[in-house]
């Protein structure tokens, strides 16, 4: 069951993101940053964690939860700091994914070639 | 349509401009394509062999020049003038090839409407000036126009459907004064025309106001009808635009059966992923001079129209959100 809403979850993020690039003219930019800014409302009323509760790997893999991520580290360090905090904690939660994503497009940049 | 035919003169007559040979070079799925035969160099790799696409760009360039030359036993000796052009930043595909020609040279860009741009100016030399045999060439290759004009290759975009598959390809012609089996009658100059298509994934119903434009002005200027060709092509309209022109056509009153696009002549467009059919500077000059030319030698065809289509954005201009506006030359080829 797991499984089956994690897909369900997952897979409609895509369908929505999908039927967004088929029917009008926005590139694949505008939509990532349109899923990333809907993630990061979504953690103020934290409807987010409620649908990764449900949901898990389902709600966590689509870019939505990048947004949800920046949004956690955020208010975690305004918390503490206060304003300075959300400067602070932005990429705090993200920083892994971001560095990887760096890394290893470096080591695929050194290894392939595009074919077309 | 906004857009009718001026009541200025744009169409000029050649009397002694004859083409002496073609050469063709395209790359594997243009090889593939129900007009493959015709082309007598390809490469199964748009790399070719060379370390980058742009290199494989020149060199598919330069094979299409020196068959061209050989079939008529020419060397760069004979040229009195290159005139070429493609679609990459200044030039640098028409630009490097013709470091090594050692011969006046002329860069012209008008997007993919190069093919008809080259051969027009080309034309207007052999005619009026003491440059008697002057060669014109353009190129495109699918993987360097993509990087310029939409995505990095490496990002792997999803295509839209309603884009078109830019050709990969080079096609050269040699124009002299001598007398040969086919010539070039007549030029029609194309007119800038904006009517403010924004979308830069459509480009082939973009540039279909500036076709429309042109092949009535060419009409209008020869007093001319279009059953007074065997075929007439428009370059790269795509299967949208293609329809479309047709329909502008019937509205006005004029059936246009004897008419074909360039871009969905060179692909089966149904079983090859192109999208609505091809697109760039080669696709015109593919298929006028693999294709069409030596229908015309051989007598099949006795007079034809050829309208290349160019969609004049930059990636600059795109990004800005401005329009796209487009131009489209015509040139007639007939049997002597």
């Amino acid at each position: 069951m797991e499984y089956l809403l994690a897909f369900v979850f997952c897979g409609f993020v895509c369908l929505v993101a999908q039927i967004i690039y088929d029917r009008t003219k926005l590139t694949p930019g505008h939509i990532t940053c349109g899923l990333v800014v809907f993630g990061a409302f979504l953690d103020i009323f934290d409807l987010y964690d409620k649908l990764i509760s449900i949901f898990h790997a389902g709600a966590l893999l689509p870019i939505t939860s990048f947004g949800h991520s920046l949004m956690h580290g955020a208010l975690e360090k305004t918390s503490e700091y206060g304003l300075l905090g959300v400067a602070m904690g932005m990429f705090d939660l993200t920083a892994a994914g971001i560095t990887s994503a760096i890394l290893f497009a470096f080591i695929v940049a050194l290894i392939c070639k595009p074919k077309s | 349509m906004s857009s009718s035919a001026s009541q200025k003169n744009a169409t000029l007559t050649f009397q002694n401009v004859y083409i002496e040979s073609t050469g063709t070079f395209v790359g594997p799925i243009e090889k593939e394509g129900p007009l493959g035969d015709y082309f007598e160099n390809y490469s199964d790799d748009l790399y070719y062999g060379e370390k980058t696409f742009e290199k494989a760009e020149r060199e598919m360039s330069k094979i299409a020049i020196d068959s061209c030359l050989q079939k008529v036993n020419r060397t760069y000796d004979d040229l009195d003038l290159v005139v070429a052009g493609d679609l990459l930043n200044q030039l640098t595909a028409s630009n490097f090839v013709a470091k090594d020609l050692n011969t006046p040279f002329i860069g012209v860009y008008g997007a993919c409407s190069t093919a008809c741009l080259s051969m027009l100016n080309a034309a207007t030399y052999v005619e009026h000036t003491s440059f008697k045999r002057v060669l014109a060439y353009t190129s495109s290759h699918n993987a360097t126009a993509e990087r310029q004009y939409r995505y990095p290759l490496e990002y792997g975009i999803q295509k839209k459907d309603m884009t078109t598959y830019t050709a990969t390809g080079c096609g050269s012609i040699l124009l002299s004064n001598q007398v040969s089996n086919v010539r070039i009658a007549h030029a029609t100059i194309g007119k800038v025309i904006d009517l403010n298509q924004k979308d830069a994934n459509d480009m082939g119903r973009a540039m279909v106001p500036c076709a429309y434009d042109t092949l009535h002005q060419h009409l209008n200027d020869l007093q001319r009808t279009v059953n007074d060709y065997d075929l007439i092509v428009t370059g790269d309209l795509s299967t949208y635009g293609k329809e479309i022109l047709k329909e502008l056509f019937k509205a006005d009153g004029i059936n246009l059966d004897n008419y074909d696009d360039c871009g969905c002549m060179l692909f089966d467009i149904a079983n090859q992923e192109v999208f609505q059919g091809g697109s760039g500077c080669a696709c015109s000059a593919l298929v006028s001079y693999g294709y069409l030319y030596p229908l015309l030698q051989q007598k099949k065809l006795h007079r034809i129209l050829i309208l290349a289509t160019g969609a004049l954005l930059s990636p600059t201009s795109t990004q800005q959100k401005e329009s796209i506006p487009c131009i489209s030359h015509a040139i007639s080829m007939e049997v002597v």
